[in-house]
Parts: structure tokens; C-alpha cells; sequence
């Protein structure tokens, strides 16, 4: 079985190119604005979309995602009502589809049957923002079963010898995050060159950036050093004020999508 | 084979309970806070400026009290105090704040957050930082600061910020969040003084630590008072930090029957009680596995107690360890059985009880009829009843 994720990246490093990977909260601001904006991201020039499972207690998130979750599941949104979403777009869509989910969702549903749901519905990876990266092997195991990616994070405050046993752990890509902190905009990015080079001399998996990352000029700065940039906030605010959530989606991804960098020389 | 009370692991696990399920940028800090805490652990200096504290600045040792009337009244076991109502500021909180304070000095962090759902870890560690010149801020649910105004006050007096959290539910639940976010932000200058003995590990740990001060003190007094260990402890548990200090000295005397009491509020319908250890299943919530809560798909459940310091869905990892071994028994007590508890202690010992402790009162009270007059328990008093009075005022017009 090979993985969606690994040939999407495998495909835009032949051609030299960076990823888009917006962020979007599944059920907000409900089920069929979701259904209806992955299909437009993807014409906007997004390569794969994060579908953002809402829980009741998402500590990495700021604000506009936390309270797009809170809303999400005030309208009754459930993982199983996301994976059934996930099979109805699996059809309409080449987009690499990746779960951003709390681990205490993949505890109660069991590990093991999680994946299995997930992966049967078409989701083709993970990231699991909040992990103990002791019990993790009881995600990774079913989920290279099932030939899905499964991303944790590194932080800026990451010790480099637990870098190495977290992207030991990884697979499809890794996911750093650009600053200490919560999701949310911000102003600047920082220059994460260095923190890039740290990351890949301990793997050879494609790094994506994320937390802050609001602007054209960002998605440009991040992507001249990592292979892809994740946008979630910005987007969130962006799709939870318009009036066409849909339009107001595809117009901002397609602007980001314009300031990605050429993939740089490995 | 690991003892009971040599728990937990290195990877922070009670069994399987307890963990780190946090974002990766807290366990820089979790990792610095660890390593602090077993420097201190092992400094005599530490060790002779937390005693010197204890005595000088809370009021330790707390007394052990004969509750005459109440083992009268019971008509079993002679019944003692253990009298944490009598610490300063109140409760048995400023156990943890004042240990956690002086790790923070020692650490050279400048800055603490908190989380509270009364207001009492808030103003123990608004007390805290005062007496060590720390900034403090404290997080706290829109729900409980109109609940608890004076609270509220009383921090601002002491020289903390109160944020104020609209978020979610906004209660304990959703100001232990936005602690965490706040942390997740701030972690270089900033110590986050968790109030429990719950959330990512090693707070379980040290917060137990802290407490285990009220175990060590009453098995010293049980000893001088009657010349051996008591039949029973019992203790009242939210979070379960009060329990925790209390059960912890004698987790490996299997002849001392140990009684955790949870929060049954008014139904055992989910939403209606906050009993995790009696109803709830294992699960994540703020950063360790423990019982908890939830609906079907892990999503927290609400939670009520008349009694806000046991209002919350989750509870510390070693008391879930605790229950599947079989060492500590775990039962509810109703909101109203509490609120009759808070009566009669007032009425027959000229104690107040905070509402939590009445929790415990209710359920030793029942337990101690049952036994021989040469028999005896202990309740952890954790907490005295005046910040409940108005609140106690109000459920009992509400009742007739």
C-alpha cells in the first residue's frame, strides 16, 4: 500500500516546489460549508487539507480555533460525522486529507479502532498535537498498517535528542512549530533556517511549518527553508466573517498559494 | 515488584494512569520542572526553608481534633478532625502554593500563572507569590467569579491579576485551559502552579508531595493521641490533592481503610455529578490519563457539585491507580447529604466546614456508626466554611 502523503511530497520535490496545507476546523461553520471548502481549497492550489476534529479542550489552540471547535460541537459535530464527511469528499478529491486530532478522542475510541475508522472513511494521515510520545507507538503501529501518515510536533523549546526520537516516530511529515506559543496570527515569523537544518539532519521526512503563519509574506519566508507551510487561524477568522465562507476560503488560500517558495536545493 | 508508594515511574505513570498529553512545547518545562523538583527533593537547605515556612508562615503542624459530639451523635468509631481548616488562609492549598512558590524562587522564574474554580488555589497562590515577591496572575471562569466574587477580591488584594475566561464552559475546566495556553506561551519566565494533583506530569508528584505534609503530621498525632494507626481515613476528592496528602503516608498500612468521598450532586445521570472515579472511564484530559467524564468520543462532560472546589470531570492519575488496586475505596455523597453534613458539624463541633469537607463528613458519619467504640477515623477537614456561607445560605432557602 504506498501513502497519498508521501507521493504528493514526493511529486512536488521532482518538480522543486513547497506545499500549501491550510487548516480547516471539520463542522465549522458546519458540515456542509466543510464538504463544500475542500474541493475549493484544492482549486485554490492547496495540496493537502488539515481537517481540524473538534474537541472540547484543545490547549494548543488559541482563540478563532478553539471557539470554532466549541461551536462545532455545540452543532453536534462528531469524529464519526467527520469521517463520514471524509468518505463523501474522498471521491471528489485528490487532496491530501490529514486528521489534526486530540489524543484523548483516539483514547476513548481505542487506538487501533480510531486508525481503522479514519483510514477507512480516506483520511490519509494524523497529526497528534498532544501526545505522550511514550505511548505513541500504540498510534504509529496501526497506522503504518494502514499505510496513513502520522505527524507529531517539535518545539521550538525541543531538545535536539528528543528531536530525534520524535521524527523516529513520524511518518508522511514532520510538523514544527515556528514558536512557542498557541495557533493564532501574528504580525512576523520567525527565521527558522537554522531550526529546519537542525530538524533534517535527523530525517529526511518533508517539514512542514505551522503556529502564526498568516500571510503571503510568511507562507514565502517559511517555505524557503521547509517544505510546506500550514495556515489555520487566519483562515478560520477568515471563513467564521464572510458571508460566502467558500469564496472567502479559496480567495485567501488562492493568494497564499501565489507566495510559496521554489523547493530549496537538498 | 514497585510499592505503592514508590509510584510514579520514570515516564510519570501510576500503571498506566498519569503520562504527558500535552503539546511538545510544554515538555521542555515539564523536563526542567522534574529535574528542579528532585534537586530539591534532595537539598536539606530546601527541605529546612520549606519547614521553617510550614511552621512560621501557614501554622503547620495542624491540630488533630477529638470531634466528641460527633462521635456522640455517629454513635461508633471515636471520630478525629484532621484540622487543614486551620492552615493559613483556610485550606489545605497553601500546602501545595507555598512548596511550588519556593520551587519557583529556586528556579528563577519571575512570573505565575494559576488555575481556580472557587478561588481557593487562587488566593493560596496569590498568597504565595506575595510572600515570595512573584507577579502572579490567575485564571478563573467567568461562572465561578460571579460565584465567588469575594474570592476575586481577595486575590486582587494580595496583588494577583484575575483573568477573567469566557471560554467553553467557563468554569475550573476552562480556566485549567487557558492556564495551559497561557504557559504554552510563556514557559521560559513563567511557573505554572497547578492547584491538584492532576494535569501532565510531575505535577501529580509534587502537588502529592506537598500535601503528604497532612499524612506525615497525623500519623506523628494519631500515635501520640491513641498510640497507633486509625481503622479509617476519609477524605473528600475533586481533584483529589487533599485525599492525596492525607491517604499517601499510609498507602502501604493495608490495615487503615482508606475512603476517597467524590461529588454525586444531585442525579448519577452524566452532567448531573462529579464523581469520575465512580461513573466516569478512563481518558485524557488535561495532560495525564486518569478517569474522567466524557461522552462516547472523549469529549468532556459537564459536571455539577453544590460544592465548586469538587466541581470538575477529571481527577489526579495515582488515585485512579489507586482504585483499580483496590487500595482506597471511592464513594459519592449527594449535594444534599453534603449540605446536611455542613449543618451538623456546625451545630454539634462549632466547625464550618467548606462544602467540599462536608462531602467527607457525610460519608464518614455513616461509616463510623457501623463500627466499635474502640475503633477510630480520621477526616481530612480540608478546608473551613466560610467562603460557603452565603452559598450554603441560598441552597438551604432553595430546600425549605
Amino acid at each position: 500500500m504506498s501513502c497519498r502523503i508521501d507521493e504528493i511530497f514526493a511529486e512536488l520535490r521532482a518538480e522543486g516546489r513547497t506545499a500549501l496545507m491550510p487548516f480547516v476546523t471539520a463542522g465549522y461553520p458546519s458540515l456542509e460549508t466543510t464538504a463544500a471548502v475542500v474541493p475549493a481549497l484544492e482549486q485554490a492550489g492547496a495540496h493537502i487539507v488539515e481537517l481540524g476534529i473538534p474537541y472540547s479542550d484543545p490547549i494548543a489552540d488559541g482563540p478563532v480555533i478553539a471557539a470554532s471547535m466549541h461551536e462545532a460541537l455545540l452543532g453536534g459535530v462528531t469524529p464519526r460525522a467527520v469521517f463520514d464527511l471524509v468518505r463523501q469528499l474522498r471521491s471528489q478529491t485528490k487532496l491530501g486529507l490529514v486528521a489534526m486530532v486530540s489524543h484523548s478522542i483516539i483514547q476513548r475510541m481505542g487506538p487501533a479502532q480510531f486508525v481503522a475508522e479514519a483510514a477507512g472513511a480516506g483520511f490519509d494521515g494524523l497529526i497528534v498535537p498532544d501526545i505522550d510520545i511514550d505511548s505513541a507507538e500504540a498510534i504509529r503501529k496501526p497506522a503504518q498498517d494502514r499505510a496513513i501518515s502520522f505527524s507529531l510536533l517539535i518545539a521550538p523549546t525541543t531538545p535536539e535528542d528528543r528531536i530525534g526520537r520524535i521524527t523516529a516516530l513520524c511518518s508522511g511529515f514532520v510538523y514544527l512549530l515556528a514558536r512557542v506559543g498557541i495557533t493564532g496570527e501574528r504580525e512576523d515569523v520567525p527565521d527558522l533556517t537554522a531550526r529546519v537544518q537542525t530538524v533534517r539532519r535527523h530525517t529526511d521526512l518533508p517539514i512542514t511549518v505551522g503556529f502564526g503563519i498568516s500571510k503571503p509574506q510568511h507562507v514565502a519566508a517559511v517555505t524557503a527553508s521547509a517544505d510546506a507551510a500550514i495556515v489555520g487561524s487566519a483562515l478560520v477568522r477568515r471563513m467564521g466573517q464572510a458571508k460566502d465562507p467558500v469564496a472567502a476560503a479559496a480567495s485567501f488560500i488562492s493568494e497564499l498559494a501565489g507566495s510559496l517558495s521554489p523547493a530549496s536545493p537538498r | 515488584m514497585t510499592t505503592l508508594s514508590q509510584l510514579p515511574d520514570s515516564a510519570g505513570r501510576f500503571g498506566e494512569y498519569g503520562g504527558r498529553y500535552v503539546p511538545e512545547t510544554l515538555v521542555a518545562a515539564l523536563d526542567q520542572l522534574a529535574a528542579a523538583y528532585k534537586r530539591a527533593k534532595g537539598d536539606q537547605q530546601f527541605q529546612a526553608e520549606l519547614d521553617e515556612l510550614m511552621r512560621d508562615f501557614v501554622g503547620r503542624p495542624t491540630p488533630l481534633t477529638f470531634a466528641r459530639r460527633l462521635t456522640d451523635h455517629a454513635g461508633g468509631a471515636r471520630i478525629y478532625l484532621k484540622r487543614e481548616d486551620l492552615a493559613h488562609t483556610g485550606a489545605h492549598k497553601i500546602n501545595n502554593t507555598i512548596g511550588q512558590g519556593l520551587l519557583t524562587v529556586r528556579m528563577g522564574k519571575k512570573r505565575v500563572i494559576a488555575e481556580t474554580g472557587a478561588g481557593q488555589h487562587g488566593v493560596a497562590t496569590a498568597t504565595a507569590c506575595s510572600h515570595f515577591g512573584l507577579e502572579c496572575e490567575v485564571y478563573m471562569g467567568a461562572e465561578d467569579v460571579r460565584r465567588q466574587s469575594l474570592n476575586v477580591f481577595r486575590m486582587k488584594l494580595l496583588g494577583a491579576k484575575v483573568n477573567v475566561v469566557e471560554a467553553g464552559s467557563r468554569t475550573l475546566k476552562d480556566a485549567t485551559n487557558e492556564a495551559m495556553r497561557d504557559w504554552m506561551g510563556s514557559v521560559e519566565h513563567t511557573h505554572y502552579i497547578l492547584g491538584s494533583v492532576v494535569g501532565p506530569h510531575p505535577f501529580p508528584m509534587i502537588v502529592r508531595d506537598f500535601q503528604s505534609v497532612i499524612g506525615h503530621e497525623c500519623r506523628e498525632q494519631c500515635s501520640e493521641e491513641f498510640g497507633g494507626l486509625p481503622n479509617v481515613i476519609v477524605a473528600c476528592v475533586g481533584g483529589g490533592s487533599n485525599a492525596a496528602g492525607i491517604f499517601y503516608s499510609f498507602i502501604e498500612d493495608e490495615n487503615v481503610r482508606l475512603v476517597g468521598v467524590e461529588a454525586g450532586g444531585r442525579s448519577l445521570n452524566l452532567g448531573d455529578h462529579a464523581a469520575p472515579l465512580c461513573h466516569g472511564e478512563p481518558g485524557v484530559l488535561h495532560g495525564s490519563l486518569s478517569y474522567v467524564l466524557q461522552d462516547e468520543f472523549g469529549q468532556t462532560a459537564p459536571v455539577h457539585s453544590c460544592s465548586a472546589g469538587l466541581d470538575y470531570p477529571g481527577v489526579g492519575p495515582e488515585h485512579s491507580y489507586w482504585k483499580d488496586q483496590g487500595r482506597v475505596e471511592y464513594s459519592t455523597v449527594t449535594d444534599d447529604e453534603a449540605l446536611d453534613a455542613f449543618c451538623l458539624l456546625s451545630e454539634l463541633e462549632g466547625i464550618m466546614p467548606a462544602l467540599e469537607t462536608a462531602h467527607a463528613i457525610a460519608a464518614a458519619m455513616k461509616i463510623a456508626g457501623a463500627m466499635s467504640p474502640k475503633q477510630t477515623l480520621v477526616i481530612n477537614l480540608s478546608g473551613r466554611g466560610d467562603k460557603d456561607v452565603q452559598e450554603a445560605a441560598r441552597l438551604l432557602e432553595q430546600r425549605g
